[in-house]
């Protein structure tokens, strides 16, 4: 028993060495971002790298008021890209940000159903629809939820609707609720139904923009990102044309383009 | 506190009640088994038991998510048969819960069990003792501090419940938004004062269900034979 305890410290320094073996901070991008980019992010991502290889870039999707706590926090996130410009917006008023936001997009929500008569529902006739239950992503921090609640309530159906809504954590924790079929429709974003993954699947139709507040989506480097070349990069090229291209294919209407 | 966190705490104690009393009617003849038998598959047995206590909730959860709905294995069968699946429900929960703490209730039982030996048991007989007599008049009070533990453990593990329900959960009121969702719905929307009433709260019960368990459990102990 005594000698293994000893030695039990020894067993701790590969660990010790696997830590400090990481790579400097510089050249790694830690990205959050909301959940709505999780297909059209990746891809801008991989375009991105191809001419710069060697260089890391993590993104991890959630719902952005998730990330705004967390970084307001201390979370160790190098570049938020919100699915709402406020969340960023007060960041930046905080003194939590390096630079000012920049809005990169306005994201659009679909009524999205696997039954596609179930999605060519009109809005004001859901109450009545067959179905057991609605999801829209929780209204209290995720953005597509709050306007998918603004929709609702626009069409004044929201009480109706009430006792059968299911709330995901984010807009593909809602959107993963539909596809199993658990709930039988809902309110996602475009930019998933678009996705590779998911477009085969169901009908969608899009909900009039004049029907909830505009979606408009922000980024900000944060302030631990402040001399981080690599993200100073990456805000550039989320603003160039090619990036732009392959938002607008996620069906987002970029800045300067809102009608 | 708010009309939907009264809710949200009658929601968890309806499901820590339903779920230790499933437990406590399947876990004791379990625990029994597990603590009596020579077999090797009992091995096994326990092992599964015991997954629980290292798989992450989430990994029960998806499961959970995939059975219960209207693709998988039970909640298939159910729309089969013409009733509703059960994703995003009080008796999903109370399943999944019934898994997430079997062992809270079965690894007490069951040291407990085996604690009582086979002296007594073999006495009892000798004095034409039935076998469900020998249980409930020997090894029931035998076994009482095992089962204030498993019961209280169970108890207070469910209300614990996080990952299950927010992978199976979809935030109901009244059916599936349970306390840690609440808890964790207010901090997301830093509503900071809320978070803490409900933390703060569940803190201090946790703490007070398991020093009265401890109490017992030494009180018992004094006068145990």
């Amino acid at each position: 028993m005594k000698p293994l305890v000893r030695l039990f410290p020894l067993a701790l320094l590969p660990l010790l060495a696997l830590l400090l073996a990481r790579p400097a901070l510089a050249e790694i991008l830690t990205v959050a971002a909301a959940s709505d980019l999780k297909f059209a992010m990746a891809e801008v991502v991989e375009q991105f790298r191809t001419d710069r290889p060697k260089d890391r870039i993590d993104v991890i999707y959630g719902s952005s008021g998730k990330f705004f706590t967390q970084i307001a926090n201390g979370a160790p996130f190098d570049m938020y890209f919100s699915a709402d410009i406020a969340y960023p917006r007060q960041l930046e008023k905080q003194g939590l940000t390096s630079g000012t936001v920049r809005p990169y997009a306005f994201g659009r929500i679909v009524l999205w159903s696997l039954d596609p008569e179930l999605a060519a529902t009109p809005m004001k006739e859901l109450p009545w629809a067959p179905l057991r239950r609605f999801a829209i992503a929780n209204p209290r921090h995720a953005p597509y939820g709050m306007r998918a609640q603004e929709a609702l309530e626009d069409q004044g159906v929201w009480a109706a609707l009430q006792p059968r809504l299911v709330l995901g954590e984010n807009i593909a924790h809602t959107a993963q609720f539909i596809d199993s079929g658990a709930a039988e429709a809902g309110i996602v974003a475009l930019a998933l139904v678009l996705s590779p993954t998911l477009k085969d699947k169901g009908a969608w139709t899009l909900i009039p923009a004049g029907w909830h507040a505009p979606l408009e989506q922000g980024f900000v480097i944060t302030a631990r990102a402040a001399d981080n070349a690599l993200a100073a990069a990456f805000a550039d090229y989320m603003t160039s044309e090619a990036a732009r291209v392959i938002m607008r294919r996620y069906g987002f209407v970029l800045p300067g383009e809102e009608k | 506190m708010s009309g939907a966190d009264w809710l949200a705490l009658i929601t968890t104690l309806q499901l820590s009640a339903v779920t230790t009393v499933v437990l406590l009617l399947l876990g004791t003849p379990l625990a029994w088994w597990l603590a009596r038998t020579r077999r090797r598959l009992a091995v096994a047995v326990e092992a599964v038991v015991a997954l629980p206590l290292v798989l992450p909730p989430t990994v029960l959860g998806f499961y959970m998510l995939v059975a219960l709905g209207p693709h998988g294995p039970i909640g298939g069968v159910l729309q089969a048969l013409g009733l509703h699946h059960l994703a995003f429900t009080f008796t999903g929960l109370v399943l999944a819960s019934t898994l997430y703490s079997l062992p809270f209730m079965v690894q007490p039982l069951k040291d407990a069990f085996a604690a009582v030996g086979p002296r007594m048991l073999d006495a009892a007989a000798t004095l034409r003792a039935g076998p469900w007599d020998r249980f409930f008049h020997v090894v029931v009070p035998l076994a009482r501090r095992g089962f204030l533990t498993a019961i209280t453990l169970t108890f207070a593990h469910t209300v614990g419940e996080f990952g299950v329900v927010l992978m199976v959960g979809g935030n109901i009121p009244g059916e599936t938004r349970v306390l840690s969702i609440a808890i964790y719905d207010h901090a997301e929307a830093m509503d900071y004062a809320s978070a803490h009433l409900l933390a703060g709260g569940l803190l201090v019960a946790s703490f007070l269900m398991l020093f009265t368990v401890y109490l017992l459990n030494r009180r018992y102990a004094l006068v145990h034979v």
